[in-house]
């Protein structure tokens, strides 16, 4: 579905990503695991255009992207995105947040003036029902709580009825529980749709609880492929380097495998 | 230093030379606005000179002339129909400008750069002046007041329109971008949803602004109740004048009790 070789991108002198290789396949839940400033958000950004690869090939069912307008609109529409920090347009209603999931896909100049075509009003509240949402249509959406954002960036992604949906850091700012209610509708969702999904986490225990395959990314660099049980002690020191001396700022060292979530969760923190 | 039982606490300036160079920024000072001073004739004598002058004439408009309230009526409304579409024409010509002064929506700093200089331009001119320039162009009336304000408020308003989308969250617009919607569904979606309660109360600012400019305009010719106002003076019918002024300030303490309240209404409904 996604074939990602010799991925890399400069800010300037900043080397976010230095020479990714990675394959996502068809239907997939893959969670991109890394701490801060490792290059996750950096890597989705690059596959939807949001950020410009400075070098390297990414190809989407096996094509390149042309370098017109048109073609990255196109591309825009079959790869969705769930941000952090939701995005979401508070002075706009649910409805009409989920319905921006359908711009690409809609006659311009209708939409300017708030002109739906109905089918595309059904997909929106198809998708708010997906993510139990349906009875708050109407409402403005920033009167919902941050998990039903959340929610509702998930239904807009929905809505653009993607190939492939890219999420960053989705329940970064929700506490645990609401976290895994928000992490269960997208699974639920992705796999009863067959959408593959890429979704970039930096907590350990959601990594290994959600994602069918895990890639562990570190400075830019892909240091860990493999299923949610290969995910051993060894493993977390290389996607977090410096768990151990904890840098200065944590003093007990973790020396079980069950405290070291805990621990890089208050690294994460820090 | 003590000064018999108090203390001067002002702390010494750091620096070799000590109070000197505060000293001699002091005489600078004075200097700078004693020339200031020759320059604008400020004459505190001529004034005290001048105030039994200044008394006559006050004298002279009271008791204000009631009865030529009947003939100001209708320049009292020109006047507020004038601002009504100073105002109008100015937002219609500031909102598809707007976008490309904004830092976060301008497709290349050189519209960015381009746009703000002709609103810094058409904001730069002052109203009179326009007024008299379109006076010249198009004749006496109110029309040439409406373009003049509507040229000096597109400059005006295109600025603070362009700055309040450069205050906006970023984030909404780039989640609109990467669904795939184009630039016009953005600003749709995703900018003015985000502005419009700050473009609202911008535009009855505007329009309060507008409404007292429209008070003067008729003095060049431009139409309103400043025409009746400046008509009067020539005329020496001060008692007229003194009606013109009290009916200028009821108008304008008008538009600015409505507008306030109305701004402070749109910004509570945003809460």
């Amino acid at each position: 579905m996604i074939q990602i070789r010799g991925l890399i991108k400069r800010y300037g002198e900043f080397e976010a990503l230095k020479g990714i290789d990675l394959d996502v396949a068809p239907g997939e839940f893959l969670v991109v695991l890394g701490p801060s400033g490792a290059g996750k958000s950096t890597l989705l950004r690059c596959i939807n255009r949001l950020a410009e690869p400075t070098q390297g090939d990414i190809r989407i069912d096996g094509e390149l992207l042309k370098p017109d307008s048109a073609s990255l609109r196109k591309l825009r529409c079959e790869v969705a995105m769930i941000f952090q920090h939701y995005n979401v347009v508070p002075r706009l209603s649910v409805l009409k947040n989920v319905l921006t999931g359908r711009l690409g896909a809609m006659p311009g100049l209708a939409s300017w003036l708030q002109v739906f075509p109905r089918k595309d009003i059904a997909i929106a509240r198809e998708c708010l029902r997906r993510v139990e949402l349906e009875e708050k249509a109407e409402l403005r959406t920033d009167t919902l709580s941050g998990g039903q954002k959340q929610r509702v960036g998930i239904a807009r992604a929905l809505a653009q009825q993607p190939k492939i949906i890219l999420a960053d850091e989705p329940v970064a700012s929700l506490d645990p529980k609401t976290s895994r209610t928000v992490l269960n509708y997208l699974k639920q969702a992705s796999r009863d749709l067959g959408i593959t999904v890429v979704c970039n986490l930096h907590q350990i225990d959601y990594a290994r609880e959600f994602g069918e395959r895990i890639v562990g990314v570190s400075a830019g660099r892909v240091v860990f492929e493999g299923g949610p049980d290969a995910l051993s002690d060894e493993v977390l020191h290389r996607i977090y380097p410096g768990l151990d001396e904890g840098e200065g700022r944590i003093s007990p060292a973790p020396d079980a495998a069950g405290h070291g979530a805990l621990q890089t969760y208050a690294l994460e923190e820090a | 230093m003590n000064i018999g039982s108090y203390s001067l606490l002002v702390a010494r300036p750091s620096g070799q030379f000590g109070w000197w160079p505060r000293f001699a920024l002091g005489v600078l000072a004075v200097a700078a606005l004693w020339w200031a001073a020759q320059g604008a004739q400020v004459s505190f004598g001529e004034l005290g000179k001048g105030l039994p002058w200044i008394g006559d004439f006050l004298s002279r408009m009271f008791p204000p002339n009631w009865a030529f309230l009947d003939k100001l009526w209708v320049p009292a409304i020109e006047t507020v129909q004038i601002a009504i579409w100073g105002t109008l024409l100015a937002v219609i010509m500031a909102v598809p400008v707007c976008f490309f002064a904004a830092r976060n929506l301008t497709p290349n700093m050189a519209v960015f750069h381009f746009t703000r200089q002709v609103f810094n331009v058409t904001r730069g001119i002052n109203e009179i002046i326009l007024a008299l320039i379109f006076v010249a162009a198009v004749g006496l009336g109110p029309f040439p007041g409406v373009l003049a304000l509507a040229v000096h408020g597109a400059g005006m308003l295109g600025k603070f329109f362009s700055e309040s989308i450069e205050e906006i969250d970023q984030g909404p617009i780039e989640a609109l971008r990467a669904t795939g919607a184009g630039p016009v569904q953005i600003i749709v979606f995703g900018v003015i949803p985000q502005v419009i309660t700050a473009w609202i109360a911008v535009v009855l600012y505007r329009f309060e602004t507008n409404l007292r400019q429209a008070t003067v305009l008729g003095m060049v010719g431009a139409g309103g109740i400043g025409f009746e106002l400046v008509g009067s003076m020539k005329l020496f019918q001060y008692q007229d004048t003194a009606t013109c002024i009290l009916v200028i300030i009821v108008m304008v303490m008008a538009a600015d009790y409505v507008s306030t309240r109305l701004r402070a209404w749109i910004q509570k409904g945003t809460r």
